[in-house]
């Protein structure tokens, strides 16, 4: 009888222990808007300066995005920000094959990631302007990747930003020939 | 003794059913905090009456934060923008005029399913926004 008891107050226990976990999920991070020392070093990755007008730069940036694939979602000229985003297969060759070979060995089937939405803001800010010669002019642009991976159960398995330098870089590149084209009307 | 245990834990699950039973669509005008307390919270004055700066340097912000833009509309002056780093985190700040002088820029925050409604993450939004923009930000008196 008591040995009973005493069971049921850990059961009692371990439920309000879970009750308390659970909300504390509901607790944003303390760091989430806070600025560290990553911010800076991601505001240099996502950044580059162009030798032209805001409005140009902007054009330039959205022939680009088609280019990539993109669709604009929203875009606003005026604050110079295009919102665009593509939806891609999220599929990798080694996770379709370890989750096969667990099938194989123990009978449980495990998802895999199946696609992604890729998201990207554009901003754009005028550093310094000349309205007679766009050539003097000074644009900065900052662009920031984000993803969601959705498995073949349709869970989110990641919620991401992209931080790979590689892609930035590759991004600001043809951006710059995507300037090129515009200013020589191709 | 366990005739006790067994009228506390009937109870429990009673007062468990009695709450799922409570429709979803409360929470469509449900806030925990009062809309005074709210305000205060998630709202701070500046002095300066140029909406655009004050937008672009939002949005700087919000970018440095490691946020995405949704959506900015310049006449409305909002911006929504999302940051996913596991969770999902989505805020709207407005920018109003306030008087001749002034601005006052509102934030709100959403953290996967739940409202944001403690002050100190407001707080550390508006101490960047204020840095970035070189002004103090007031509290709305």
């Amino acid at each position: 009888m008591r040995y009973l008891t005493l069971k049921r107050l850990i059961s009692y226990l371990i439920t309000c222990l879970l009750l308390i976990t659970l909300s504390c999920a509901n607790r944003i991070p303390n760091e989430a808007l806070q600025l560290s020392k990553e911010s800076l070093k991601n505001r240099q990755l996502q950044t580059r300066y162009f030798d032209t007008d805001e409005r140009t730069l902007l054009s330039a940036s959205a022939a680009l995005l088609q280019d990539l694939g993109f669709n604009i979602n929203e875009s606003e000229t005026k604050l110079g920000v295009i919102v665009c985003s593509k939806k891609r297969s999220a599929k990798s060759v080694g996770q379709i094959v370890g989750s096969v070979l667990l099938a194989l060995f123990t009978g449980v089937y495990t998802p895999v990631d199946k696609e992604q939405l890729i998201r990207a803001s554009l901003v754009t800010k005028p550093l310094y302007k000349d309205d007679h010669e766009t050539s003097k002019c000074r644009t900065a642009v900052r662009i920031t990747f984000q993803r969601i991976v959705v498995n073949t159960e349709g869970q989110i398995t990641r919620r991401e930003c992209i931080n790979d330098p590689k892609i930035y870089q590759e991004f600001f590149d043809k951006l710059s020939q995507s300037l090129f084209l515009e200013a020589n009307e191709i | 003794m366990s005739k006790q245990v067994f009228l506390t834990s009937a109870i429990v699950m009673f007062a468990m059913m009695l709450f799922s039973c409570a429709p979803s669509t409360n929470q469509v005008l449900a806030t925990k905090e009062s809309q005074v307390k709210l305000r205060a919270i998630q709202s701070r004055v500046f002095d300066t009456t140029d909406k655009e700066k004050m937008l672009r340097t939002v949005i700087a912000t919000l970018q440095d934060l490691g946020f995405v833009v949704d959506k900015a509309d310049a006449i409305l002056g909002t911006v929504s923008a999302t940051k996913l780093d596991r969770y999902a985190l989505r805020m709207t700040v407005s920018v109003r005029p306030r008087g001749q002088s002034q601005l006052i820029v509102r934030a709100n925050a959403q953290y996967n399913i739940y409202p944001v409604e403690d002050p100190k993450p407001y707080q550390q939004f508006f101490d960047a926004l204020s840095k970035a923009m070189f002004l103090t930000a007031h509290q709305v008196d």
